[in-house]
C-alpha cells in the first residue's frame, strides 16, 4: 500500500499540493446523534456557512467521505454502528469529536453512554462545549485543516506510526461506584 | 367534579380498592389479580380511553415502603379531560401481570420498556423483548441495586487503531 | 427472568413466510432517519408490507440520572432530551416538580415561561416542517426555517446565555429576568415573522410535488390517534381536539385568547398544515403575552424556601441570608413531599409530562418522562403499510420524532 518514493523536492511540493487540495475539499460525513446535531446542521446552514471552507458536500454514504464529525453521545448501542461506518470510509479519513458528549461522555456518566469515542475510534479533534458553538466547529475545521497540510503525505505514511499514537490518558478506567443495597 | 362520581362508582364495583388524592390528582390502589378487570372496567364504563403513561417505580430504598415495585397507570378520558392513576404493588418474586395492549394499542411500547428498565413480565404481550438496551444486555438498569455507571457493559468493544482499518 | 409464561417472541423482520418480499434496513445512520433511528423495512418491490422499528441508538440513561441529581441539577438534563425546544422540556419538569411542592409562581414567572414556551414551539415547529421539507427535497424551504430559529437563537442567547439547552427555569422562578433588549428582540421577531411564514406558506402548500408526496399518505384516525396514545399536532390533525393549554390550562394560558387548530383528514399534509397554523397562533400569543406582561418580581418569595433569593436580600437581609444558607449547604437544601405526582404540559410534539416521585430530599426518587416522541414513533408502523418506500420518508418527518426524547 506504502509507495516507496524518494524524498526530494518534488515530491515535497506534490505533497504541499495534495494536502492542499484534500484540507480544502474535505467531505464530512455528520455522524450526527443528539443536540450537537442540531449545531451541525445550524453549521452548514446560512448564517454560519460551512462550504466557505470547502466543507459543502455532506454526504452520508461514508463511501464518498472523509472527516467524520462524531456530533452527540454514543451509546453502548450505537458503537459497532460507528466503528462499522469508520472502518467502510476510505484513507485519509480524520475524525472530529464535537461535543463533550463525544469527546468525553459529558453529562451522561451512565451505564450506556461510551465516555469518550477515542476509546474505540482514533480522533483528530475534539470540540469541547455542550453544544459547541458554530464558530467552535468552524474553528476546528479550520485547526483539521491546518493539521493536514502539515501532516499529510501522499503514501498515507503518518497513519502507519503507531509509536505516534501514544497511550491515551482518556483510556484509564475510573473505578464504578457501587450503589448502596441497604434500605434506609 | 366527575372523579368522584367515578370513585363512587369504581369503589362499588370493586369493594377492596384504596383511593385518595393528592394536589388534585386521584389515585386508586389494586391488587394485581384485579388489574384486568378494573382497566377493562375504566376503559369501557366510564371512557378513559386514552392511555398516557404506564411506569413503575422501584421503592427498594424508599421510607416506609412495604413493596418492592408500584406499577402505576396513567389513564385519561378524552372528552372530559378527567384524570385517573391506577397503582398496582408488585413483589419478587411474582412479578407478572396481564398485559393491557388488547385494551390500549399506546400500551405496546409502554409495556416493553417497562420490562426493559424494570424486568416485570407481561403475560399476553406481543412481543416481549427489550426495546432501548440491546438484546444481549441482562440486567434491569432502572432498579436500584443497578448501580448508575453500570457494570463495564458500556466499554466492552474492540478498539479501532489508526492505519489499520 | 421468567419468560416461559409469555407468548412466544415473533421476530417480524425474520419472517420468511413470502420470499418475493425482502428486508431493507433503514438506519441508523440515514440522513432522513433525524438522527439515530433504525427501521426495518419488509418490502414488496417498492411498496412496504411491514416495518418494525428498532429503537435505543441514543438511550443515555436520562432517568437514571435523575435519580442522582438535584432538582435544580436535573434541569439541564431535559434540555437534552426534545433538544429543538428545550425550554418546553425546562417548563415541563418544574412544573411537576412545582406541583410536587405545592409552589405557586408569581404572575410574571408565569408569564415569561408562557412567552418562552410559544417561542420555543415555533422553534420546533419550523424544524419540524423544515426537514418534512427537505426530506422531500424542497431545500429552500428548509433553510428559511433555519434562519427563522437563528433569530430564535438569537433571543434566547440574550436572555440567558445559551443558543439552545437553555435549563432556564429554576425551582420557583426562572434564572434571568426579562431585560429591555430582550422584550425589544422580541418585538421584532414578532413584526418580522409573519412574512417568512407568508413566503414559506407560498413555497409548499401548493406545490404540485410536496401536496402529491403528503396527501393521503399515512393516514391515521381519530379513534386510531386515542387508542395510539397521540397527543400533540398529530391527534389534532386527525380530529381529537385535545390541547391541554386549553383543557388544563396552567401557567398563564388561562388568560391568553387562541385558538386549537385541527384537521380531520389526519394525512401528512393535514399535520403540516396544523404545524404551520399552530405557529401563527403562537406568535398572537407572544403578542399578547408580552404587551401584558405584569410587573413585579419573578422568582418565588424568600419564605418558601426554595429560589436563590436576589443578591441585594442576601447581603442586607437577614432572611435572605438565612434562605441563601437553606439552599446553598449540602445537607440541607428544601423540603419534598413524600408523594408521587404528574404534571404535563403541551409541549410542541404533544403532551410532554414529568412523574415525579419524591423522598424528602432535593433529590428526586424517580424522575420519569412521558416522551411524545415514543408513543409516536409506536404509530408508524400502521401509518406506512401499504405506502411506498418514497412515503417512509415524508411519514417519518411528519412524525416529528426526536430520537433523544425517544430513547432518554
Amino acid at each position: 500500500m506504502a509507495v516507496e518514493l524518494p524524498e526530494n523536492v518534488v515530491v515535497s511540493k506534490l505533497d504541499e499540493l495534495a494536502n492542499w487540495c484534500r484540507k480544502n475539499s474535505l467531505w464530512p460525513m455528520p455522524f450526527a446523534t443528539a443536540c450537537c446535531g442540531i449545531e451541525l446542521m445550524a453549521t452548514g446552514a446560512s448564517r454560519h456557512d460551512l462550504a466557505r471552507f470547502g466543507a459543502e458536500v455532506f454526504r452520508f454514504s461514508p463511501r464518498q467521505c472523509d472527516l467524520m464529525i462524531v456530533a452527540g453521545r454514543v451509546v453502548m448501542k450505537m458503537l459497532p454502528v460507528l466503528q462499522r461506518i469508520w472502518q467502510q470510509m476510505h484513507e485519509p479519513k480524520w475524525c472530529i469529536s464535537m461535543g463533550a458528549c463525544a469527546s468525553t461522555g459529558g453529562v451522561f456518566d451512565t451505564y450506556c453512554v461510551v465516555q469518550g469515542i477515542d476509546r474505540f475510534i482514533p480522533v483528530d479533534m475534539y470540540i469541547p462545549g455542550c453544544p459547541p458553538r458554530p464558530e467552535q466547529l468552524i474553528q476546528s475545521i479550520i485547526d483539521l485543516q491546518d493539521k493536514i497540510q502539515a501532516e499529510g503525505t501522499i503514501t498515507g505514511k503518518e497513519f502507519d506510526l503507531q509509536a505516534r499514537q501514544g497511550p491515551k490518558r482518556a483510556l484509564i478506567e475510573l473505578p464504578i461506584i457501587q450503589a448502596p443495597t441497604t434500605v434506609h | 367534579m366527575n372523579s368522584s362520581e367515578t370513585i363512587q362508582a369504581l369503589s362499588a364495583q370493586f369493594p377492596e380498592i384504596r383511593s385518595d388524592e393528592f394536589r388534585g390528582q386521584t389515585r386508586v390502589v389494586i391488587a394485581a389479580e384485579q388489574l384486568r378487570p378494573v382497566l377493562t372496567w375504566l376503559r369501557d364504563q366510564r371512557g378513559f380511553d386514552l392511555l398516557v403513561d404506564i411506569t413503575c417505580v422501584d421503592y427498594l430504598h424508599y421510607r416506609d415502603a412495604r413493596d418492592r415495585f408500584g406499577l402505576v397507570y396513567l389513564l385519561a378520558n378524552a372528552e372530559t379531560n378527567e384524570r385517573l392513576t391506577v397503582r398496582v404493588y408488585l413483589n419478587e418474586p411474582d412479578l407478572h401481570v396481564p398485559s393491557a395492549t388488547d385494551l390500549w394499542e399506546g400500551a405496546d411500547w409502554l409495556e416493553r420498556e417497562v420490562w426493559d428498565m424494570f424486568g416485570i413480565v407481561f403475560s399476553g404481550h406481543p412481543d416481549h423483548r427489550r426495546i432501548l438496551l440491546p438484546e444481549e444486555f441482562t440486567a434491569h438498569p432502572l432498579r436500584k441495586d443497578y448501580p448508575l455507571q453500570g457494570r463495564g457493559e458500556r466499554h466492552n468493544f474492540p478498539v479501532l487503531q489508526r492505519g489499520s482499518s | 427472568m421468567a419468560l416461559e409464561t409469555a407468548t412466544p417472541m415473533r421476530d417480524l423482520a425474520h419472517d420468511e413466510l413470502r420470499d418475493f418480499t425482502w428486508t431493507l434496513n433503514f438506519g441508523p445512520q440515514h440522513p432522513a432517519t433525524h438522527t439515530t433511528l433504525r427501521i426495518v423495512l419488509k418490502l414488496d418491490g417498492e411498496r412496504v408490507v411491514d416495518a418494525m422499528p428498532d429503537i435505543g441508538y441514543l438511550h443515555s440513561g436520562f432517568e437514571k440520572i435523575g435519580e442522582h441529581l438535584d432538582y435544580n441539577q436535573y434541569v439541564t438534563v431535559t434540555d437534552r432530551m426534545n433538544y429543538i425546544s428545550p425550554l418546553a422540556n425546562n417548563v415541563a419538569w418544574h412544573e411537576a416538580v412545582e406541583k410536587l411542592l405545592g409552589l405557586e409562581l408569581p404572575p410574571r414567572c408565569q408569564y415569561i415561561r408562557t412567552i418562552l414556551c410559544e417561542l420555543s414551539r415555533i422553534s420546533d415547529h419550523l424544524l419540524c416542517n423544515g426537514a418534512v421539507g427537505l426530506d422531500t427535497g424542497a431545500f429552500t424551504y428548509f433553510l428559511y426555517a433555519f434562519y427563522q430559529r437563528e433569530v430564535l437563537y438569537d433571543i434566547f442567547e440574550t436572555l440567558c446565555g445559551a443558543r439552545f439547552t437553555n435549563s432556564y427555569t429554576r425551582v420557583g422562578g426562572v434564572m434571568y429576568d426579562f431585560t429591555p433588549l430582550v422584550v425589544e428582540k422580541i418585538r421584532a421577531f414578532i413584526r418580522d415573522f409573519p412574512k417568512t411564514l407568508d413566503d414559506m406558506e407560498r413555497l409548499l402548500n401548493r406545490n404540485r410535488i410536496f401536496v402529491d408526496r403528503t396527501r393521503g399518505v399515512g393516514v391515521l384516525s381519530r379513534e386510531e390517534a386515542v387508542n395510539r396514545s397521540c397527543s400533540g399536532p398529530i391527534a389534532r390533525a386527525s380530529g381529537v381536539t385535545r390541547d391541554l393549554r386549553k383543557d388544563e390550562p396552567y401557567l398563564a394560558y388561562g388568560e391568553l385568547d387562541f385558538q386549537v387548530c385541527c384537521m380531520t383528514t389526519g394525512d401528512c399534509f393535514a399535520r403540516y398544515l396544523v404545524r404551520m397554523a399552530e405557529m401563527r397562533e403562537s406568535l398572537r400569543m407572544v403578542a399578547q403575552a408580552l404587551e401584558n406582561l405584569p410587573s413585579g418580581p419573578v422568582n418565588v418569595g424568600i419564605d418558601e424556601r426554595t429560589t436563590l433569593p436576589d443578591k441585594r436580600e442576601v447581603y442586607s437581609t437577614i432572611e435572605g441570608t438565612i434562605s441563601h444558607f437553606e439552599l446553598m449547604m449540602t445537607n440541607r437544601g428544601f423540603t419534598v413531599p413524600h408523594e408521587e405526582v404528574y404534571a404535563a404540559i403541551e409541549a410542541p410534539n404533544g403532551e410532554l409530562g414529568f412523574y415525579v416521585v419524591g423522598d424528602g430530599t432535593d433529590v428526586a426518587y424517580r424522575a420519569r418522562c412521558r416522551p411524545p416522541s415514543f408513543i409516536h414513533f409506536a404509530v408508524f408502523p400502521h401509518l406506512i403499510r401499504g405506502h411506498t418506500l418514497s412515503d417512509v420518508v415524508a411519514v417519518l418527518g411528519s412524525l416529528n420524532v426526536i430520537a433523544a426524547e425517544l430513547d432518554r
